[in-house]
């Protein structure tokens, strides 16, 4: 999740182009040559038909050799590996021992996958309802609010969001430490005297508890901001014609922001859902997936399998499974921006 | 319509207390790197430290191998950005500039490539480089930080070659030049705000990049984000030295990320709201 800026940029582009187009348009006076010359290309185009043709190709031949070699054959292998047998015996002994379908028939009918499953799920849902719910209230606010405040507020917001993840999880790990933590200090400072020596980490759900409000408290500046950016772009007229009809911030809220920024809501929801649901750093970082693998996801779940217990085989099996459901989530993402991205 | 007093409170009320809630570990990170360590395990926890030090810093970057694992980061980090950026700016020209048969399949496996799942590839790729022997060394992280970074720089690349007036080049042409002169000279010195974002972002996911090396580098070979997990475990609960590392580790991000901020919002939303 690192890559958060990145990933969600996929969007962008198009539009972003064509705004910065007419700022850096030449002066009517090249424009007019220009005319001649188009034609004049499309001349020598046709000139020159196979190495015009093939350029395309060349250009983009660097980046599917790259892809092939360094995402294609991981996946291939990945997929290999699940229907082997690979401990640490195999490993040093370089030798391949398929064994079939026995990793995953191990797995879909062990406690264990079903269970991390299920928590991967839950965990994923808790995060991303908290993330929507609040990235939404904090954007509705920073519309509302006047400039100063604004910026203000969005200052802290871009600090949070800036900060590196594995940072992040040493600094919650110093906040919520059991002995000088200032949340305790605090906590127990409100009158509730127990939360004075509280380990958090000790358990399984004020550990989630944890890992919870640390990636929510990274991924609301996302959404905010961003539907705040959103915000801006809707006419004032319709929220003052909303007015005018005595609507309620609800009401102008389901009937005017939220259709018009719907695309919005959707991509940014499923993109949440796929980051959470593939979050390894925050809870690794945090507490290895512990205490006793009850915090972990299926991410961490094949790590520690594989990496962690060397049962690559199964551990690769794990992830392959991963995939899939992160493949199905995809697949929904994908509808929906390509729904708004017409022209590739 | 005037609002209440109370109407204009609230929001105000309201936006503070989530700024608190926001920066408060940012600040806290720093404020402890800063405190001598009786501050730091005070009964009642000290919110400003008067007595600053620096103490921290110097455990923090004395610490063995500090200088090796920043020299790794770095060249992992721009090593990354560097080759994604060469051979992003080859593809997305195709892209942006060329309409040629498979250029919509190759946009969808750009697409499709931003979203691979790297958090659940590291057993693969910790074999394919074992058999390789190259366990420890930089060159993987180079390799598939690129990797990990290329799809999306070839993305926004190819948009900010959209936005160089195709005009501007085919004058160029007329004028004699060839097309490869006409790319160096007129449209890659226009590109280069671009490139610049680019590369920034490339640099933060590499920065941060902490599944992977974790399989793969031990020792010698590790990076920072490495380094500040298992900084505790070395020097036991000595949270000044790790809230020092934390920050040193920040400082670069920070800068990027606060230089970037405007443009990642309104080039995002751009796109987002367009339906």
């Amino acid at each position: 999740m690192a890559a958060r800026p990145d990933t969600t940029q996929t969007t962008q582009t198009t539009q972003e182009a064509s705004g910065e187009t007419p700022a850096q348009a030449p002066p009517s006076r090249v424009t007019g040559g220009v005319r001649v010359t188009s034609t004049e290309g499309r001349q020598r185009r046709a000139g020159k038909g196979l190495v015009e043709r093939s350029t395309p190709y060349l250009l983009i031949l660097p980046t599917l050799a790259v892809t092939a070699v360094l995402l294609g054959y991981p996946l291939v292998r990945n997929l290999l590996i699940s229907f082997q047998k690979l401990d640490p015996f195999q490993l040093i002994q370089h030798t391949t021992q398929w064994n079939g379908f026995s990793n995953y028939t191990y797995l879909l009918t062990s406690g264990d996958f079903w269970h991390t499953t299920l928590r991967s799920v839950g965990f994923t849902a808790a995060n991303v309802v908290l993330i929507m719910l609040g990235g939404t209230l904090v954007g509705l606010l920073l519309n509302r609010l006047g400039k100063r405040m604004r910026l203000f507020l969005s200052v802290g917001l871009v600090f949070a969001w800036a900060m590196p993840i594995v940072a992040g999880t040493t600094v919650y790990q110093w906040l919520f430490n059991t002995q000088y933590g200032v949340v305790n200090w605090f906590l127990s400072g409100l009158g509730w005297h127990s939360m004075a020596q509280y380990d958090w980490f000790s358990g399984q759900m004020s550990t989630f508890a944890v890992i919870t409000l640390m990636i929510v408290w990274q991924s609301i500046p996302f959404v905010a901001l961003n539907l705040y950016a959103g915000l801006t772009t809707i006419a004032t007229e319709l929220f003052e014609a909303a007015r005018m009809d005595g609507a309620t911030a609800w009401r102008t809220f389901q009937s005017v922001t939220f259709p018009i920024l719907k695309p919005f809501f959707l991509s940014t929801t499923f993109l949440e859902i796929i980051w959470v649901f593939g979050a390894f750093t925050q809870i690794y970082a945090l507490n290895q997936g512990g205490p006793q693998g009850l915090t972990e996801t299926l991410p961490v779940y094949a790590f520690i399998e594989g990496a962690g217990n060397q049962h690559y085989g199964m551990g690769a099996a794990i992830s392959v499974l991963t995939i899939l459901m992160l493949l199905v989530m995809m697949s929904y993402y994908f509808r929906i921006i390509l729904r708004q991205e017409d022209d590739l | 319509m005037r609002r209440s007093l109370f109407g204009r409170v609230w929001p105000n009320a309201i936006a503070v207390v989530l700024f608190l809630f926001f920066i408060f570990p940012v600040y806290w990170m720093v404020v402890t790197a800063f405190k001598p360590d009786l501050d730091i395990i005070s009964k009642t926890p000290v919110f400003i430290p008067f007595d600053a030090t620096l103490t921290h810093f110097a455990k923090a970057v004395d610490a063995s191998g500090f200088w090796t694992l920043v020299r790794n980061s770095f060249t992992a980090t721009l090593g990354a950005v560097a080759l994604s950026l060469l051979i992003a700016l080859l593809a997305s020209f195709a892209v942006a500039r060329m309409r040629f048969r498979g250029r919509k399949a190759f946009i969808l496996l750009i697409m499709v490539a931003q979203m691979a799942p790297w958090q659940v590839l590291p057993i693969a790729i910790y074999l394919i480089v074992r058999d390789r022997n190259m366990l420890n060394s930089v060159v993987p992280l180079i390799l598939f930080y690129m990797m990990m970074v290329l799809p999306f720089t070839i993305w926004v690349l190819r948009g900010f070659v959209a936005a160089v007036p195709k005009e501007l080049e085919e004058s160029a042409l007329v004028d004699g030049c060839t097309r490869l002169q006409a790319f160096v000279r007129i449209v890659f010195p226009l590109l280069a705000p671009g490139l610049m974002a680019t590369s920034l972002f490339g640099f933060i996911t590499a920065w941060n990049e902490f599944p992977l090396v974790l399989i793969l580098n031990k020792d010698s070979g590790q990076t920072l984000p490495l380094w500040l997990t298992q900084f505790q475990t070395t020097f036991g609960d000595d949270w000044g030295a790790t809230m020092a590392a934390s920050t040193l580790f920040t400082i670069p991000v920070l800068i990027v990320f606060l230089v970037l901020q405007r443009r990642a919002v309104g080039g995002l939303t751009a796109g987002a709201v367009k339906g």
